[in-house]
């Protein structure tokens, strides 16, 4: 029960840990050289696992999308299991000096407890850089991200009929 | 068809002016245009732009402007005036590149009794 209490402590990277199914995960920042391994991860990605119309679904629109994700002055964390990039954590400027996350697991690395290490290894690098205030947004059924985003520290700032806005303070 | 179209100032609502002006040129059909600001931009300045805008591109549509609360009066418009559709711009896209709707567009949408267009 305590961890409802004590939110998770930040990491930062590089890490490597075991999931819940023995499989070694890497945790490193995105290098300019492996953009290609991002690209293959989201073309190989469950279109109903989308969230809020991301990832786009066509090759060219995730190019555009990554190279708008990936641009200078954001943070981005992979996942990396035996090549291949299957977890992918974001922090992009909001253009106001804080940053909105989006984190994104390949299908068959979900539920094994990758989505809550690349989420602590990029809050991690945010504290690292200084980062103040990270925000999100999150649609109001996917209980799954919204656990795993409180039990990281972060409150509700605003819910609609659809979404929930969440924040932390990074300090 | 008779659309009621709202514009708020941003790219998105002209991209929608722009669609159902086209359409309705093309078929003849009847639009009306609500104004509302929901950011910097005055709602006189917006309305200025739509003005210009539909001389432009050559049609005729009578202008509402709504001062508060633009879910709820688009609503009213529309059970008033007997509009068939709604369309509004509704794909405002966050930092990460997630589609935004803003609270006018949720009202909208849950409450509408017509069909409701976004534009993306």
């Amino acid at each position: 029960m305590s961890d409802r209490t004590d939110p998770l402590s930040f990491l930062s990277p590089p890490r490597t840990v075991t999931d819940a199914e023995g499989r070694d995960i890497e945790l490193r920042e995105l290098a300019p050289e492996n953009k290609e391994h991002l690209v293959e991860m989201y073309l190989a990605f469950s279109p109903e696992d989308r969230a809020q119309g991301i990832p786009p679904i066509d090759e060219k629109d995730t190019r555009k999308w990554l190279e708008l994700v990936i641009g200078e002055g954001n943070f981005n964390i992979v996942a990396w299991h035996e090549g291949r990039v299957v977890g992918h954590a974001m922090l992009v400027g909001d253009g106001d000096e804080d940053y909105e996350l989006a984190i994104f697991v390949l299908q068959a690395y979900q539920g094994a407890g990758i989505g809550t290490e690349v989420l602590r290894t990029v809050l991690g690098l945010g504290q690292q850089a200084n980062i103040d205030r990270v925000w999100l947004s999150v649609e109001r059924w996917n209980s799954p991200a919204i656990n795993l985003y409180e039990k990281t520290g972060f409150e509700r700032t605003k819910n609609t009929n659809f979404e929930l806005e969440m924040e932390l303070e990074l300090d | 068809m008779h659309s009621l179209v709202g514009i708020d100032g941003s790219d998105l609502s002209f991209k929608a002016l722009n669609e159902v002006a086209g359409r309705a040129r093309g078929a003849g059909d009847r639009f009306t245009i609500a104004v509302y600001s929901s950011g910097d931009r005055s709602l006189g300045d917006i309305e200025a732009d739509v003005r210009d805008r539909i001389e432009t591109i050559g049609v005729d549509a009578s202008i509402e402007r709504i001062e508060t609360d633009p879910g709820g009066e688009l609503i009213e418009l529309t059970e008033r005036d007997g509009h068939d559709r709604i369309v509004l711009p509704g794909g405002e896209k966050s930092p990460v590149g997630k589609i935004q709707l803003d609270d006018t567009v949720e009202f909208v949408v849950l409450n509408a009794r017509t069909s409701v267009t976004l534009v993306r």
